[in-house]
């Protein structure tokens, strides 16, 4: 089988992940609440995994870390938490719905969204950007990266728009963290919402938010916090203030050593060579007549996704025969970012996507190209 | 049981802080442990840093110079 699907979940996963996981779940009690040696060292392991996290997006400190189940989750308790009626926000036509249906739910409660469209390559414009402020404007929410192009959002841009109106931002680092550099400090962001198994390399069911220093967000959920039980109230210090229940520390262990594995590689390593592939991948097809690319592909500062219809056929059926006759996975349809696909109208037919991985080999994309040749010419 | 001594101990208002306090302790060889957090102290639930009294005032500045947070400050018999 060849995998190209890694930006729905990283298949392939470092060396030491998998174990951490089942070492975990056979050692580690429920981490804050005991002082046992189990649960300590789940709390242990825990805390080192938020210090990573930290390091790894520009934050002071650990409590800056909330974990979560995946992006979605953390998206919803950043936009539900601080958004309220009467607020406008800013996102853009780029988002995937774990963006848009918490805003379109909030706008039936009375907040007002302006969503930027895109162009024919799937671009906002910044000027437009600047020009959509309000006095009300509560917050910009968008993605860093583009699940359906690629695309890659200037987001220290973005940020300085942010403060100069005095504006949140929320980043969804859902196809960013783990190969782009984003520095909350240098880049102005209030809160990246991540997951934990695409770019990031851990287990499926983690996630987070880090969340700059001072600014309040509504919890989502209340419960247990191991602290302060007899208090009527969610605990209002970050991270409990955000982390009702029990985490998943043995999914937690995996992402400790996925994130091991990032320091020690080091990102911009696996970007370069993940656009090294991508590149080499869209130069070997970018010629076929009857193929049509969506996004900034020619831009060198560009996620390793390349998404594309073979003629007017169904990108189901497409990724259905690159499947069954080549066993190469691909994902088709709408990518649940619906927007994106208005704007290249491909409502019906949706689009292909490949995503690839810094795991993978040349000769993998070089089989896929030929699989994909053959489809054409045959 | 044990015979109970002067301790100091130290709550915290999240789990989180109580780990960054073991952590540097360790670090810097500070001495103490986490324990659970005394009733006598607070009826919740949590996490607590022990150390023995004597060392409350060394553990004080090791905090302040650490910025390392901490809830309360106690000296009970435990």
């Amino acid at each position: 089988m060849l995998y190209f699907d890694y930006a729905a979940t990283s298949l392939r996963k470092p060396d030491g992940v998998a174990k951490a996981v089942a070492d975990a779940i056979l050692s580690m009690g429920n981490g804050a609440r005991g002082t046992h040696a189990a649960s300590l060292a789940s709390s242990r392991m825990i805390y080192e995994t938020r210090e990573m996290l930290a390091r790894l997006f520009g934050a002071k400190e650990a409590c800056q870390i909330a974990f979560t189940m995946n992006s979605t989750m953390a998206l919803n308790i950043a936009i539900k938490g601080m958004i309220q009626p009467g607020d406008h926000v800013i996102t853009t036509a780029m988002e995937h719905n774990s963006v848009l249906r918490p805003l379109y739910e909030l706008e039936k409660q009375g907040a007002v969204l302006t969503i930027l469209p895109c162009d024919a390559l799937g671009r906002i414009s910044y000027k437009e950007m600047e020009e959509s402020f309000r006095e009300n404007t509560k917050a910009v929410v968008c993605t860093h990266v583009s699940n359906v192009t690629g695309n890659v959002n200037d987001i220290r841009r973005i940020g300085q728009m942010c403060r100069e109106h005095q504006a949140y931002f929320i980043l969804d680092a859902s196809q960013s963290a783990g190969t782009f550099p984003i520095h909350m400090q240098e880049d102005q962001v209030d809160v990246i919402c991540f997951t934990g198994h695409k770019g990031l390399l851990g287990p499926q069911g983690t996630g987070g938010l880090c969340v700059k220093k001072g600014v309040a967000i509504r919890p989502l959920l209340s419960g247990g916090s191991g602290i302060h039980s007899f208090s009527k109230e969610q605990p209002e210090q970050m991270p409990t203030r955000l982390e009702a229940g029990t985490l998943n520390a043995h999914g937690i262990a995996g992402l400790h050593a996925s994130l091991q594995y990032l320091q020690e590689y080091g990102i911009d390593r696996i970007r370069e060579e993940e656009q090294k592939l991508a590149s080499y991948f869209y130069e070997q097809l970018r010629k076929e007549e009857s193929i049509t690319f969506y996004g900034d592909l020619d831009n060198p500062v560009h996620g390793a996704i390349v998404t594309f219809n073979i003629g007017d056929y169904d990108s189901a059926q497409v990724s259905d025969e690159l499947a069954q006759r080549f066993s190469i996975c691909t994902r088709p349809g709408a990518h649940c970012a619906p927007l994106m696909h208005e704007t290249f109208g491909t409502e019906r037919q949706g689009a292909v996507r490949f995503s690839f991985s810094h795991f993978h080999t040349m000769e993998e994309v070089r089989t896929a190209v030929e699989a994909i040749h053959t489809l054409i010419h045959e | 049981m044990r015979k109970k001594e002067l301790s100091c101990i130290f709550s915290f208002e999240t789990t989180t802080q109580a780990m960054a306090m073991e952590n540097a302790c360790k670090k810097k060889q500070i001495p103490g442990r986490i324990i659970p957090l005394p009733k006598e102290i607070s009826a919740g639930c949590g996490l607590a840093w022990w150390a023995p009294a004597k060392e409350k005032e060394r553990i004080l500045a090791f905090m302040a110079s650490e910025q390392l947070v901490y809830e309360q400050c106690d000296e009970i018999l435990f």
